[in-house]
């Protein structure tokens, strides 16, 4: 079921949101394994209803999210996080666990029941740590990580779930500059393991560096779907967030352009 | 294998603290006396035998059991709310079982009737806390309802112990409810022991076999979910696993307090915080702890201390020495 190249995760005319009552509304869309897609809007507009359907944590109002045809819903648990792995906003726990625990955790569904990680899980989850340039941190505290560590390392548990698709809910918030770029660098390089990258932001400037497509969420439906080169205008960002913003074409690495945002502010 | 030499030394010296545990008493054995006995099978002193078998070693069994299941429980409940603070009564399972007991005198039951009522008492309150948790249902904080759910149980239980101590005879009845409440390993036979020791495994066994994905859960239930734990089911194995293993005790002991708060916090300082060895390591530490406050309570004094008190008077000023020993790390 899995095996395939580039499977699909499916909206179909559904309406998403609690209790019976919609959010956003109708919503068709689609993302294939391997393609990075960055989903934009204002605060509160329903990107995390959004998310928390695609991880089957609430069904759908009306409509259909499938998986390669298959509903959502009729997955297990289990079976789903084959699928869908997921990087929420903010992470804590209590309990100091060491960063390599906190990756094996990412092997849960490869796992038995009873099972504990073996080897295999250990090099998978060291793999991962390498992948994003934090095999350092392997010994360390989870705990007594910066926001940007953790931030890489919840990433790195996500890998080690081996999912098809990634869900990623606005990764570069609260990281200083520096770390923004190096995350949203290893998000890129991640979208050319074929597994499919959805995921929120807050910065325009993102999706100019790393999505193949943007999806725009906006009173309540997903408008403007597309490349970010085409979707990401001065009017749709005005639209989107209500502030000018002027977009330019820059030289980037002597063969060709990238665009960058730069809000007026007087 | 750092854990599985921790684990090692822990059972060498719970094995060294029972040793001398049973050698003090009203009739003092020296361990040496003790390990030829052991060693031999011959004794030159022929009470010896007789002492060790018949009253040193039920009871020391009832410390060790007692305290392994007490810390077991409460590192299970710590690590399904994933609060460091939380205690295994957090869901009632003390105020059901002292309600249950207090119920079991009040009618007069033999001492066995009482057990059962406790125990039942115990489960009952737990069972009632996740059905109101389940009532109150979805779309809410699961696990924050789930404890105020406890919270409201226990004191329900509470206040009809209280009316049960009201009505009970103040002469007979009333000081036997008191001292059942305040704890004791005294007068545990091996005919009960017996019973509770498989109950208490059939509890620790799969909470011993769920400990990895338990960790699972430390980051929340919705990240728990989204890495392929079904986190309703593992909720309600550990709760029930974990109230069996309490309920259990507590129906022989009465309630011992502070063990199931304060030694998961010293195991997890040693051991870390991985289920995997904590659970091992909080039972054999409380093993050796209620050992010790068990053969203060039976030999400091010319009276037997119930333990509980000792566990509190104790339990107090070295849960503060550790907590701020740890708070210099995380938890």
């Amino acid at each position: 079921m899995v095996n395939g190249d580039g499977i699909l995760l499916e909206m179909k005319g559904a309406g998403l949101g609690y209790n019976g009552r919609a959010i956003v509304d109708n919503v068709d869309f689609t993302i294939r394994s391997g393609e990075i897609v960055c989903l934009l809007g204002q605060n509160g507009v329903g990107k995390t209803t959004l998310f928390k359907t695609l991880l089957g944590f609430i069904r759908p109002v009306y409509g259909k999210v499938t998986i390669d045809g298959k509903e959502l819903s009729r997955f297990s648990p289990g079976e789903l996080a084959r699928l869908v792995s997921w990087v929420p906003q903010s992470h804590s726990t209590p309990f100091s666990y060491a960063v390599r625990d906190v990756v094996m955790f990412g092997r849960t569904v490869h796992l038995g029941m009873f099972a504990a990680p073996g080897r295999k899980d250990r090099i998978v989850a060291e793999r991962c740590l390498e992948l994003l340039d934090i095999g350092h941190l392997a010994g360390r505290p989870f705990t007594e990580l910066s926001g940007g560590e953790r931030q890489m390392v919840i990433i790195a548990r996500a890998l080690a779930q081996e999912a098809r698709f990634m869900i990623l809910d606005e990764p570069a918030s609260n990281l200083d500059y520096g770390n923004q770029v190096r995350v949203i660098r290893k998000i890129k390089e991640l979208g050319s393991l074929s597994i499919g990258i959805f995921m929120a932001t807050h910065h325009p400037d993102h999706a100019f560096m790393a999505a193949s497509r943007v999806a725009v969420l906006d009173s309540g439906r997903l408008c403007h779907v597309g490349p970010p080169e085409e979707i990401l205008t001065s009017e749709t960002l005005k639209e989107i967030y209500g502030v000018e913003v002027q977009v330019f074409d820059t030289p980037f690495r002597e063969s060709g352009t990238r665009k960058v945002c730069a809000p007026l502010v007087v | 294998m750092k854990s599985v030499s921790l684990i090692v030394v822990c059972l060498c010296m719970l094995a060294a603290f029972s040793v001398v545990s049973a050698g003090i008493g009203r009739y003092p054995v020296s361990p040496a006396a003790i390990l030829s006995w052991m060693a031999t099978g011959r004794s030159v002193d022929a009470n010896v035998p007789f002492i060790l078998l018949n009253i040193r070693l039920p009871r020391l069994i009832a410390a060790i059991t007692a305290g392994g299941a007490l810390a077991l429980s409460g590192a299970a409940y710590q690590g399904l709310f994933r609060n460091p603070m939380v205690s295994p009564d957090i869901l009632g399972v003390s105020s059901g079982s002292g309600f249950g007991a207090a119920l079991g005198i009040l009618l007069s039951l033999p001492v066995a009737g009482v057990q059962i009522m406790s125990f039942t008492g115990g489960i009952t309150a737990v069972l009632v806390a996740m059905a109101v948790s389940r009532s109150i249902g979805r779309g809410h904080d699961s696990v924050l309802v789930l404890v105020l759910s406890g919270i409201v149980i226990s004191s329900l239980f509470g206040a009809l112990l209280s009316m049960l101590k009201y009505v009970a005879d103040p002469l007979d009845k009333l000081p036997a409810i008191t001292y059942w409440l305040m704890g004791s390993l005294a007068d545990i036979r091996m005919s009960e022991l017996s019973i509770v020791i498989p109950l208490v495994i059939t509890g620790a066994v799969p909470l011993m076999l769920i400990s990895w994905r338990l960790n699972v859960l430390s980051f929340g239930e919705d990240e728990a979910r989204s890495l392929g734990l079904n986190t309703g089911l593992m909720r309600g194995v550990v709760i029930v696993c974990a109230t069996l293993v309490s309920a259990s005790i507590i129906s022989l002991s009465g309630i011992i307090g502070w063990v199931g708060l304060v030694v998961p916090h010293i195991a997890r300082f040693v051991a870390g915080p991985n289920h995997r060895i904590l659970f091992p390591v909080s039972f054999l530490f409380g093993a050796m702890f209620l050992l010790v406050v068990d053969t203060l309570a039976r030999s400091a004094a010319s009276v037997e201390i119930p333990i509980g008190i000792i566990t509190a008077v104790a339990g107090a000023p070295f849960f503060i020495y550790v907590m701020k020993k740890s708070s210099m790390k995380s938890w």
